[in-house]
């Protein structure tokens, strides 16, 4: 016992002997492969997630201009967003899931809320929070009206803090 | 002539090469032999203190949890047979399964059970190894492995969750991986990582596939097998031992253990197999990822951090309490204690009576804030133009920790308990904090999680 940590003492004190040399080898190689192990792994891991990606960054049609009337909102469940249009004739598409913790929220036309079943978020007509946990307004997503049609793209979302004014898209005759 | 025709008998022969001796011997030798030569029961020391026998010592908890795990495997084996780990298939296969396979359902439910009482079993088994005293010493670093355990057999229970893929699986595993939306700097990466995308969808299936049926299963076993030789190596179990040698008397492990883990372990697959018959494993409807039901509930064992999200903002409910109390779990045996009483229960009649104030506190406190957070409190109201993090977060989390620092104060000056005693109660004020916020989810959150009362 105490011979070997004399040994030991010994190897410390001059840094190049060749066991000491081989140890530092050993502990280096081992390290490295320990390191390519782990990154093959992460990779075997991460690579799913390229795998079920759609990148259509595509629009799709909700609808005539007409067809929404002012302060009123239409789900659309395939796309998970909700189109709301203002008072003043402004359209807003936003992400149906909730900023919270992801659940989908849902328009309660009687309180004129969104409201997220899940922790009791509650969100005004153009995404603001109106009551927590919720951090931030809905998701914006790209509006744009061409020829009276109303399009949306479901797959861009942008997050924001909160509604201003610049967000809506109106139709210009 | 006879006995030699029986001696070169192949099958005779054959069945000797396995095993030769009987398997209760009448002879107390050989029966500590039984024990030593065999490959399962040589887990166990060959002869135990008589003391140690007593079910109140360990309760039978640990050998239970053991048990609901190699079940829970052959189980989990037969179920995927059956079982198809994609979105368009996993729902539809367990509709097969139930209505198709002979006992399919029984299968499933058995597995639903006793994947139930194992989270329950190893949370008493813990308390039990906590309130013995058992973690001191040569037993600290065994008490580190069993927080480990408790965190795989949690995310055992949790990845099953999502494979059934009904409303109840998607949006539970919806909500809990949005949680890691909120680790700093690293959360989108994390979310991505675990869920294989932004969204949850076929990759996310097949990681949780593979972490349920393979990863952690593997991880479970050889960790047990750590934790089961660590309790060897620390001489057995905790049990109050006296001066005198003859009351330490040493019995055969077969069979006074043997028989009594057995009785235990039959009685345990009976309560499992009942349970398994008339109540049914949960299945809603298919997925549906554009409606969530309301209300949306975790998964019964994450109902507590699911009440503690109602009232703080989510980088503190989710992230920073819970790194928190496993951190706290963790180092509990490493904390500098000035006596290190084990095999006591609640270490002396002080310590009794400080857990028994730490419970009626933490049963009075916990209502009473949860009532005045719902009505008639909102920090984020009064403190109206600070960021939430800090008015819903930082701010009352502060002051928790206050309110727990003065308590561990008050119980020291007030009682003289020593550090352990003093470290118990704060052990028991948190426990039940944690129990009344688990309970107050499952029976009175109801619709858009306001608080109702069970029978509405
Ligand atoms: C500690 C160990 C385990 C726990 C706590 C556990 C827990 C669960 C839970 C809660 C479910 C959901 C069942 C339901 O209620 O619908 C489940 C499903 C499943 N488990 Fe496990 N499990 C464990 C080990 C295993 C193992 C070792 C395997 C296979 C090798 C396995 C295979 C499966 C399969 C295929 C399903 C899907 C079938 C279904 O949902 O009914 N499990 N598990
Ligand atoms: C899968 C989960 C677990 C299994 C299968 C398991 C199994 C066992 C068994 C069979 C024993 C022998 C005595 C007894 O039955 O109580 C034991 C003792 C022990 N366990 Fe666990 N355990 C698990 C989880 C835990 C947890 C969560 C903790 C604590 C955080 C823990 C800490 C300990 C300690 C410190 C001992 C020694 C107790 C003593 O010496 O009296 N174990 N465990
Ligand atoms: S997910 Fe919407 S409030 Fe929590």
């Amino acid at each position: 016992m105490s011979r070997e940590k004399k040994e030991n003492i010994n190897i410390q004190k001059e840094p190049l002997s060749r066991r000491g040399f081989f140890n530092k080898l050993w502990i280096g190689l081992g390290t490295l492969a320990g390191i390519e192990v782990l990154g093959i792994s992460l990779n075997f891991l991460l690579s799913s997630s390229k795998m079920g990606k759609n990148d259509l960054a595509s629009f799709i049609v909700a609808g005539k201009v007409d067809d929404f009337k002012p302060n009123s909102v239409t789900p659309f469940r395939s796309g998970k967003f909700y189109l709301s249009r203002l008072n003043d004739g402004g359209f807003l598409a936003m992400s149906l899931t909730c900023t919270h913790l992801g659940c989908s929220v849902g328009w309660n036309k009687l309180e004129n809320t969104f409201i997220c079943p899940c922790h009791s978020s509650s969100f005004e007509i153009n995404g603001d929070v109106t009551n927590q946990p919720a951090p931030r307004a809905l998701d914006l997503l790209p509006v744009i009206i061409e020829n009276e049609i109303v399009k949306v793209n479901p797959n861009e979302k942008t997050k924001r803090q909160s509604f201003s004014s610049s967000q809506l898209t109106y139709h210009v005759v | 002539m006879k006995k030699e025709l029986k001696k070169n008998n192949i099958f005779k022969r054959f069945k000797d090469s396995i095993y030769t001796r009987s398997i209760n011997p009448k002879k107390e030798r050989d029966r500590i032999q039984v024990v030593f030569q065999s490959l399962a029961l040589h887990l166990h020391p060959t002869m135990i203190p008589e003391k140690a026998l007593k079910f109140s010592v360990t309760w039978g908890l640990g050998g239970m949890a053991a048990l609901l795990i190699l079940l829970q495997a052959l189980t989990g084996i037969l179920l995927r047979f059956v079982y198809q780990p994609f979105p368009g298939k996993a729902y539809d296969s367990i509709i097969y399964l139930k209505n198709n396979i002979l006992f399919g359902d029984l299968i499933r439910n058995f597995h639903h059970w006793s994947g139930t009482f194992l989270v329950l079993i190893v949370f008493l088994h813990l308390l039990r190894v906590y309130f013995t005293g058992a973690y001191h010493d040569k037993r600290q670093f065994n008490w580190v492995l069993g927080v480990f355990l408790l965190l795989f057999v949690i995310f055992s229970n949790f990845t099953g969750y999502l494979l059934p893929w009904d409303q109840l699986a998607f949006w539970a595993i919806t909500v809990s991986t949005s949680m890691l939306f909120y680790v700093p700097l690293i959360g989108d990466t994390l979310v991505e990582m675990v869920r294989g995308g932004s969204e949850i969808g076929e990759a996310t299936l097949l990681i949780f596939y593979n972490f349920h049926t393979s990863i952690l299963p593997l991880l479970l076993l050889a960790v047990m097998g750590f934790h089961f030789w660590r309790v060897r190596k620390a001489g057995g179990v905790v049990f109050p031992k006296s001066e005198s040698d003859t009351e330490n008397k040493l019995v055969t492990t077969l069979p006074h253990l043997i028989f009594r883990e057995f009785v235990v372990a039959l009685i345990l697959i009976a309560v499992i197999l009942l349970f398994s018959i008339f109540f049914d494993a949960p299945l809603l409807e298919k997925a549906n990822p554009a409606f969530s039901p309301n209300p949306a509930k975790a998964p019964w064992y994450f109902e507590g951090l699911q009440e503690l999200m109602l009232h703080f903002h989510p980088l503190f409910a989710a992230i920073i309490i819970p790194t928190f109390i496993t951190l706290f779990l963790i180092s509990l045996p490493y904390l500098k204690y000035d006596s290190k009483v084990t095999g006591i229960w609640f270490l002396s009649d002080k310590g009794k009576q400080t857990s028994k104030i730490s419970a009626f506190v933490g049963l009075i406190i916990t209502p009473s804030l949860i009532i005045m957070d719902e009505y008639f409190f909102d920090f984020s109201l009064i403190l109206e133009s600070i960021p939430p993090v800090i008015s819903n977060g930082l701010f009352p989390f502060t002051l928790l920790l206050l309110l727990q620092t003065g308590y561990y104060k008050y119980i020291k000056i007030k009682y003289t308990t020593n550090k352990a005693e003093t470290i118990q109660a704060m052990f028991v004020l948190n426990l039940i904090i944690f129990l009344v916020l688990t309970l107050t989810s499952i029976l009175f959150r109801g619709e858009g999680m306001a608080l109702t009362l069970p029978w509405n």
